[in-house]
């Protein structure tokens, strides 16, 4: 029989709700049985924490006398895109400090921010007859701002690939310090925690979800950017790599520096570590039949970084319990792996999300429409306006 | 022949003696210099991989304490700094002797001092720089 969110929702209004979180529920399905489980279980929790550089804030600072219509912006020498209205900006994650380089960036200011800590404010403006100043010097805290809302681009990867590096260097990438030879190999997947393995067609998950972000509620604002649901999939419908995405929305000012931490990678730049939770109602057996998944049963791809392409070579497929071991096999050799995503912190929000739903704090939402079941993936070709 | 790391401190008003010299001549050891920092005003560290008879390992960290060189064992010196590290776990793929793991009951990071070689290639490797050398 399925389960609507409704009658989910009313179970956690009252205290009957029945939550576990994705690594648990993989023991309960397969000592009670599909069926048990799917009548049992009203809402499983899943989580990742990962860096994920499309991360940024939206900042309305208020209007300053007289007033400034603000065409440069830098909050602590980090630039942020103030080509929107008079006192809006977008600070993306990833931009780099003009005094600091890439040891301070965009999600540091949004750290700082969340932290409670003064930003120093620097605006400039051609100025108007509206806005007659033309440059502004000062310093703002989370609390002397107007709105300040996360909105990420593209969150939450279904999946991703392993790095490593064929190469006689080391090289530094998102993926990490890479050593020469495949002397290591990363990965940046929750697995079988990860939400959008849980739920690989995007059965409930979709725009308008209510969202673990950051330390806040937050919501599932679209599908982000380079979604790619056509990758090719496992009979359980996990994609082998990268595939879908999420775009999120929430307020900065009920973040906690918990679960939204600034990241530099050397030699390459800076990103944001993303704390996700996302709960999947159990609405019928087949929802039970995703859940289940185990790290075993998700794979993905070796991909060698050192090919300074866009297509790069890989080394065949592995699956998430041997990358969990810290040992792989590439071309015979044994490899040692490490994780970018945090499998613990993962766990712990949610754990923390499972709370939330069984102390009637969280309530769920049923999609308002679905994400994308096709999207075209497009890559980038330079050519002249005659080739196009 | 034995070898051990240590991190040997010079207070300022001996940086200028050949201390490290004597460390050849008197008591035949090898050694290899890792990593060093003397500043003019304030006291300089060294990190040193020597090598030779045990006994006269010993006695040449007496001669140091003598000297008034304060001797570590080096491997106390690299610190993962817990309230920044996150678990990721991406420096026990840098670690050649895995002395940085994660723990398979809470997929937390452990630092098993014993194992590590002070190689430092762990220490820009770190994301939210959690791991250091102090030196």
């Amino acid at each position: 029989m399925a389960k609507t969110i409704e009658e989910i929702n009313e179970k956690i209004k009252t205290g009957k709700v029945f939550v576990l979180n994705a690594e648990e529920i993989i023991e309960y399905a397969e000592e009670k049985g599909i069926k048990k489980a799917a009548k049992d279980i009203d809402v499983v929790t899943t989580a990742t924490f990962g860096p994920m550089c499309s991360t940024g804030a939206f900042i309305n600072f208020g209007h300053s006398d007289p007033p400034i219509k603000m065409t440069k912006v830098w909050l602590n020498d980090v630039p942020a895109y103030a080509g929107i209205a008079a006192v809006d900006v977008y600070i993306g994650a990833a931009e780099l400090s003009e005094t600091e380089g890439i040891r301070y960036g965009g999600a540091h200011v949004i750290e700082d921010l969340i932290s409670g800590k003064p930003v120093k404010l620097k605006a400039t403006g051609y100025g108007t007859d509206c806005y007659p100043n033309r440059e502004i010097e000062t310093y703002i805290t989370i609390d002397t701002i107007n709105q300040a809302y996360l909105f990420n681009p593209r969150n939450a990867y279904q999946n991703y690939a392993v790095a490593t590096n064929s190469s006689n260097r080391t090289i530094y990438t998102y993926m990490g310090k890479l050593l020469p030879n495949c002397g290591n190999a990363t990965y940046c997947s929750a697995g079988q925690l990860s939400p959008l393995l849980n739920d690989p067609y995007y059965r409930t998950i979709g725009i308008g979800t209510r969202i673990f972000l950051g330390g806040s509620q937050g919501y599932v604002s679209w599908h982000g950017s380079q979604h790619n649901p056509g990758k090719e999939r496992l009979a359980n419908g996990t994609p082998c790599g990268p595939a879908g995405t999420l775009a999120v929305i929430g307020d900065l000012k009920q973040m906690t520096p918990e679960y939204l931490r600034a990241c530099t990678f050397h030699n390459y730049g800076v990103s944001m570590f993303m704390g996700i939770g996302i709960p999947i109602p159990v609405i019928d057996q087949e929802m039970v039949e995703f859940l289940k998944v185990k790290d075993e049963d998700i794979c993905t791809e070796i991909i060698d970084y050192s090919v300074q392409r866009r297509n790069k070579p890989s080394y065949g497929k592995i699956n998430y319990k041997q990358l969990r071991s810290g040992k792989i096999k590439i071309n015979g050799k044994y490899v040692q792996t490490g994780s970018i995503s945090s499998y613990s912190k993962a766990l712990e929000i949610a754990n923390v999300l499972k709370k939330e739903i069984k102390n009637g704090k969280f309530f769920l939402t049923a999609a308002v429409n679905p994400l994308p079941a096709e999207e075209k993936y497009n890559s980038l070709e330079i050519l002249s306006k005659e080739e196009l | 022949m034995i070898k051990r790391k240590l991190v040997l401190s010079f207070p300022e008003k001996i940086v200028t003696k050949p201390i490290t010299y004597k460390l050849v001549k008197e008591f035949n050891l090898e050694f290899n210099i890792l990593r060093a920092e003397i500043t003019p005003d304030m006291e300089g560290k060294m990190l040193i991989e020597l090598r030779g008879d045990k006994n006269q390992i010993d006695q040449a960290i007496k001669y140091l304490s003598r000297t008034g060189v304060p001797v570590q064992e080096a491997e106390k010196d690299i610190i993962i700094d817990r309230n920044q590290c996150v678990d990721c776990g991406v420096c026990t793929s840098i670690c050649i002797t895995q002395a940085l793991s994660l723990d398979t009951k809470n997929s937390k990071l452990k630092f098993n001092k014993d194992k590590c070689i002070l190689c430092e290639l762990c220490l820009d490797c770190c994301p939210v720089s959690a791991i250091k050398v102090h030196i």
